[in-house]
């Protein structure tokens, strides 16, 4: 099955910026279904991202970010070519990670 | 007997926390490791953070100190969301030394949407989308030099972003 | 007391006296080609700052501050898994071995823009989401509910695979076909529900304004994005879905999904649009 993450990282010069949009519901835990019971939250808790063994970048997520979510940052010290892993892992314990390479 | 964090005020809780870790971890109420460092220096999820109902106890929460607004901050966000579920924020500032960046909206039920870990090397600048609930000051705090910096806008929403 | 029926033909007769600036066309001298001519001056003369493309972005085009959310969404789109489960469902074999590609001219890639069209042996129109249901069953595969994901997923890939390329919607001079067409833009102008709004309404007489929170698209173009994610929604969703929901949104009784009157009305829209891009699958508020 295709991974729910979803990475676009580009180096232009030193900078390589990097969108990752991840697909997950993100329930708040305030939302009623059609029989009116409450949804459990269920939504990313962090999202890490390491370039060459290094951390460039942490997400503390809480239930106010938006279902499919998406960020964007841009880190120097990256290059073509190089590899850029990405995990989460959510309230419920569940996660997912992958690994991209800097176009 | 067990400790109930509910009861005690959030600076109580802190110097509690920090008599207390080894006495807790070893009864297996507190998870082995959860120094009571401000939430926003390590790695470990901020919860206490997420649970506060405003703005400033948030803060307090993950920074453990109060920002001061500054114009080197630069928050973008609509003047009317689109949607309350997906609104578009931005931030970027020309600050150096920035170890940290939030995003808070004032009047969603917890005021802290999300944190983020800036290592050196990164640069200090987000865009993520977030929920509001309602028409809210939405607020970036940005942690450079050991100090917090804010910036505040207000959103518009007409469709509230929570659901239904 | 003037009947349902002779309020509705004085209301077409006031618009295309609106629209063309002619008397009043008798129903046996179907001109859609000066229909649709006319119908996409009324938007130009309205909105003259637009380019005729422009029209496909709805609401976007006419709004700075949602064009900018609109365009940052854009870059990395929510609709991104919705298009690439399309793709996967689009290309995996049914039971029987065979593909939608065996179903549709071209293997059914880039032919968005040429649905729904007429089919005379039929006498009926056939839209895009009545041809892929009718390719499952005729391999064997259970039907996909017109409003729910699956068909959305599926017709987003479709449509991704035709971008860029004009709306060319078809009329053969064969009187059933025109009377498809005046059926879909009698459709359009009348008046129903307890709010008493015809699509006309909203999408022609204010598109750019609020109703509520809500700007209006203009009818112009407002097809060439579907199947649309809808921040409304949360997720991806179809024209059948959009037609039904904008007839319960305006206290309307909704059709059945691909009934007679929608197959129609998505007829006159597409052809009304044609020469426009596809632009789907969109975005929407």
């Amino acid at each position: 099955m295709a991974s729910t993450i979803r990475v676009r990282a580009t180096a232009n010069g030193d900078t390589t910026e990097v969108q990752a949009l991840i697909q997950h519901p993100m329930d708040s835990g305030f939302v009623k279904n059609a029989k009116g019971d409450l949804i459990p939250a269920h939504f990313i808790q962090q999202v890490t991202f390491e370039c060459n063994g290094k951390s460039v970048f942490v997400a503390d997520w809480g239930t106010a970010v938006s279902k499919d979510p998406y960020v964007k940052f841009s880190f120097k010290g990256g290059n073509k070519g190089d590899d850029l892993k990405i995990g989460w892992v959510d309230n419920k314990g569940q996660s997912d990670t992958t690994t991209a390479k800097i176009a | 007997m067990t400790l109930n964090d509910n009861q005690f005020s959030p600076t109580r809780r802190l110097v509690l926390k920090g008599v207390g870790v080894v006495a807790l971890a070893g009864l297996g109420i507190l998870r082995f490791g959860a120094m009571p460092a401000f939430a926003a220096a390590n790695d470990k999820w901020p919860e206490e953070a997420f649970k506060q109902k405003n703005e400033v106890d948030a803060i307090k929460a993950l920074y453990g100190k109060t920002a001061e607004a500054s114009d080197k901050v630069k928050l973008d966000a609509p003047e009317i969301a689109e949607n309350g579920a997906v609104v578009p924020v931005s931030v970027t500032t020309t600050l150096t030394d920035v170890t940290s960046i939030s995003f808070l909206v004032a009047d969603n039920p917890n005021a802290l949407a999300a944190s983020y870990i800036i290592p050196a090397g990164t640069m200090p600048s987000v865009a993520n989308r977030i929920k509001m609930a309602k028409t809210s000051n939405v607020t970036a705090i940005v942690e450079a030099g050991g100090k917090l910096y804010s910036a505040t806008k207000e959103v518009k929403v007409t469709v509230g972003g929570c659901g239904g | 007391m003037r009947t349902a029926t002779q309020t509705v033909f004085a209301a077409l007769a006031l618009v295309t006296l609106a629209l063309s600036g002619a008397t009043v066309k008798a129903a046996d001298s179907v001109d859609p080609a000066a229909e649709a001519k006319a119908f996409q001056k009324y938007f130009t003369t309205k909105f003259p700052k637009l380019k005729l493309e422009d029209f496909v972005n709805g609401p976007y085009s006419l709004n700075e501050d949602m064009h900018r959310q609109w365009v940052e969404k854009e870059e990395f789109p929510p609709y991104e898994f919705s298009l690439d489960a399309g793709k996967e469902m689009f290309t995996k074999p049914f039971k029987n071995g065979k593909t939608y590609a065996d179903c549709f001219p071209d293997k059914g890639i880039g032919i968005r823009q040429n649905y729904p069209y007429f089919d005379e042996k039929e006498g009926k129109v056939i839209t895009l989401e009545l041809a892929l249901n009718r390719c499952r069953e005729a391999n064997g595969e259970a039907p996909f509910s017109y409003v729910k994901d699956d068909m959305a997923s599926l017709t987003a890939y479709m449509a991704f695979t035709s971008r860029g390329k004009p709306f060319d919607i078809k009329i053969p001079s064969d009187p059933r076909a025109l009377a498809a067409f005046e059926n879909g833009k009698e459709y359009f102008y009348t008046r129903r529900g307890q709010l008493n709004f015809s699509c006309a309404s909203c999408h022609v007489q204010n598109p750019g304004e609020r109703i509520r929170a809500e700007i209006l698209a203009p009818a112009l173009g407002i097809l060439n994005a579907m199947p649309i994610y809808r921040s409304e929604w949360g997720g991806m969703g179809t024209i059948s879905r959009r037609f039904t929901s904008c007839n319960s949104q305006t206290r309307g009784v909704p059709l059945e999904p691909q009934s007679d009157d929608y197959r129609d009305l998505e007829y006159y829209l597409s052809y009304v649009s044609n020469g426009l891009p596809i632009s789907g699958p969109g975005a929407r508020p």
